[in-house]
């Protein structure tokens, strides 16, 4: 018989029951501290037989003029965030949310110069919602997609998935918000076409609002499957097309003379 | 034939518990960065809303991939009937099992809300291959964890094979769940390509057979064993084929592109004028990790060099993650394509721009820990578990 001490196999379960032991408290320790985030019902108020969008006319688009951004950023307290101390003014503009931007294009042939905003385009198959682990990028029933930010882990995925560069996700902790806009470190969000504004009985968004204000137009909320709408009526009365409608992702927002 | 003796992973104590010491504190500084971006939020690291995901993700995916390619050798062994493997298939098998565990643990820490980690694991949307992912992942462990066992407890021998068949087709489904959260992402230029699930599968042969060659030639050199090299040239020859397999796939990948006037920006990012992206095609995956190490593999001069083996496991797996870097950072860098045949004159989303990204110490620290993790696993296990041959002598064998 060999050394006592050079067995491997008597020492063997010491090793194991310490080892073991180290793991469950680790794991359980961390465990006590979570909580289960409960979330509400998604549809609740939301009416199925609308489709709410938007249609963008281009030609109305003001160049310089960035009204429905800064409303959209009052709105939603946006304009609220901060800059964390010490962070590049670069990176800043980088990671602060954007829900709603200004783009200015000019086409390659005929030196055409367009300016339009660029937000969710509320699909109607939307590859955001597709790729969701948790279910937490959803669509409601009259066409709105958002994220609920009781479920969202802040995996990013849908910020990969989405072909608009139309989500966010927020890179610091929120000190200042509103109570319409409920914001969070570590989550991801994006144009909910004012979804709040329109349960409490609204009929415009705040950037259709701030547009129209500033005597432009360009913006033109509404319901899609309402034939009377203003929205349906012009919709059916021009040439419109989705930005990247390849996709086929039947988008609520649509743009004319791009 | 002799029988095959297997032994806990056992050298003196300051040998053993300095390695593990070493390891720990590896894992407490990737432990600390994730507490830091955690604690701060994002803003600390150098992802923004253009690249969502950063190094620790090329970490990650990394070693996720690594993960059920290093269940391989376990394979051949039980699938495909190779007597010289069979010896190698405890091992493979746990270090797949703590390559997996690596990649997670650095997934889960890069989350927004890494508490809500519960969620995921609660609530699901199945039309996300992220939640296939978490079953894929989860059976995973379950599978080779019984696998270890079959092949450890002589009265489980019946479920060997039975559990050898199916922890291979499990390990295809996982790098194909894998490959898709890329190939399913219509948004992307550099995604949305069906090829990319076959791709993760090869490289995943590739990468995983690099780390299980070092891991083998650590383990067995902390505990002061043999290992022949008829043994090592089997396992060294086999990753040549592997790397040659991933350079196929890589370039019918880049020809598809290049045939598709469409993706011709995105190539000429690749492959011409990206600057650091295009360094690390060439350079990275096609020179350090593809022509290098097959010419330390099949040059004549190394034939039993233990020293080039190792090298070209390093350069297979730093080219590997080269490959997984410009895909993951590259690929989202690269603009996406919403106004064809418009340039972007303006816009504060960098539309029409290539995004810029430059990763910060925190992420790195949080990415090498996950490389750590999976070392310590193995580590702590093969000291437990009867996982290494006590010797893998080439005359023990016939």
């Amino acid at each position: 018989m060999s050394n006592q001490t050079e067995q491997p196999d008597l020492e063997r379960r010491g090793f194991i029951g310490k080892t073991v032991l180290a793991a469950g408290a680790a794991v359980v320790a961390p465990g006590v501290l979570v909580s289960v985030a409960g979330a509400g019902a998604k549809t609740d108020g939301a009416d199925p037989g609308k489709r709410y969008g938007l249609l963008i006319d281009t030609n109305k688009c003001a160049e310089g003029c960035t009204a429905c951004v800064t409303a959209c950023n009052e709105e939603h307290g946006i304009d609220l965030m901060q800059k964390p101390e010490g962070l590049d003014e670069a990176q800043w503009q980088q990671q602060k949310p954007q829900w709603i931007r200004k783009v200015k294009l000019q086409d390659n042939l005929t030196g055409r110069v367009t300016n339009l905003p660029l937000m969710c385009q509320h699909c109607e198959f939307p590859p955001c919602v597709d790729v969701c682990p948790t279910g937490a990028s959803f669509k409601r029933a009259d066409g709105i997609v958002m994220v609920d930010r009781h479920t969202c882990i802040g995996c990013r995925y849908c910020m990969m998935a989405c072909p608009y560069k139309a989500r966010s996700f927020i890179h610091q902790e929120v000190e200042h918000q509103t109570v319409s806009a409920p914001r969070g470190k570590g989550c991801v969000e994006s144009c909910n076409l004012c979804a709040y504004r329109l349960d409490y009985g609204a009929d415009n968004t705040a950037c259709a609002e701030a547009c129209a204000a500033q005597g432009h137009n360009a913006i033109l909320f509404g319901d899609l499957n309402d034939p009377n709408s203003e929205l349906a009526q012009a919709l059916s009365s021009a040439a419109s097309r989705q930005i990247r409608g390849d996709l086929e992702l039947n988008t609520g927002v649509r743009y004319t003379n791009v | 034939m002799s029988t095959m003796t297997y032994r806990e992973l056992w050298c003196s104590s300051p040998r053993y518990w300095a390695g593990l010491a070493l390891l720990g504190a590896l894992v407490l500084i990737g432990l600390g960065a994730a507490y830091y971006m955690e604690h701060q939020g994002h803003y600390v690291t150098g992802m923004n809303n253009h690249i969502v995901w950063g190094l620790p993700h090329v970490f990650a995916i990394f070693l996720i991939v690594a993960a059920s390619g290093a269940l391989n050798v376990a394979s051949i062994g039980s699938v495909f009937g190779g007597p010289m493997y069979k010896p190698l298939g405890r091992f493979s098998a746990l270090l797949a099992i703590g390559l997996l565990a690596g990649g997670l643990y650095v997934l889960v820490l890069d989350l927004g809300r890494p508490d809500r980690l519960v969620v995921a694991m609660t609530t699901y949307n199945f039309k996300s291959i992220f939640t296939w992912n978490i079953f894929l992942y989860n059976g995973f462990f379950l599978i080779v964890a019984l696998y270890i066992w079959s092949m450890i407890d002589r009265t489980a021998k019946w479920a060997y094979t039975p559990l050898g068949f199916t922890a291979f087709f499990w390990r295809l489904a996982l790098t194909t769940g894998t490959g898709s959260i890329f190939g399913f992402l219509v948004a992307r230029e550099a995604y949305d390509a069906a090829i990319l699930a076959p791709m993760f599968i090869i490289m995943s042969f590739s990468y995983g057979l690099a780390f299980f060659i070092l891991a083998l030639l650590a383990a067995f050199w902390w505990a002061g064993r043999a290992i022949g090299d008829l043994r090592l040239t089997k396992l060294k020859n086999l990753l040549g084929v592997f790397i040659g397999a991933v350079l196929f796939f890589a370039l019918v990948y880049h020809l598809t592109n290049l045939y598709i006037t469409q993706h011709h920006g995105l190539e000429s990012f690749v492959l011409l004028d990206g600057g650091i992206y295009t360094v690390m095609f060439w350079l990275g995956q096609v020179v350090i990790g593809s022509i290098v190490p097959l010419f330390l593999i099949y040059s004549p001069g190394f034939k039993t060099s233990r020293w080039a083996i190792a090298a070209a496991s390093v350069l297979v797996l730093a080219g590997g993650f080269f490959q997984l870097y410009v895909l993951v950072i590259g690929g989202q860098a690269f603009p996406m394509p919403l106004f064809p045949g418009q340039e972007v004159l303006a816009s504060t989303m960098l539309d029409g721009q290539i995004a810029p990204y430059t990763p910060s110490v925190p992420e790195f620290l949080l990415g090498m820990s996950g490389i750590v993790v999976a070392m310590t696993l193995v580590a702590v296990v093969s000291r437990m578990l009867q996982v290494l041959p006590d010797s893998l002598e080439d005359e023990q064998e016939r």
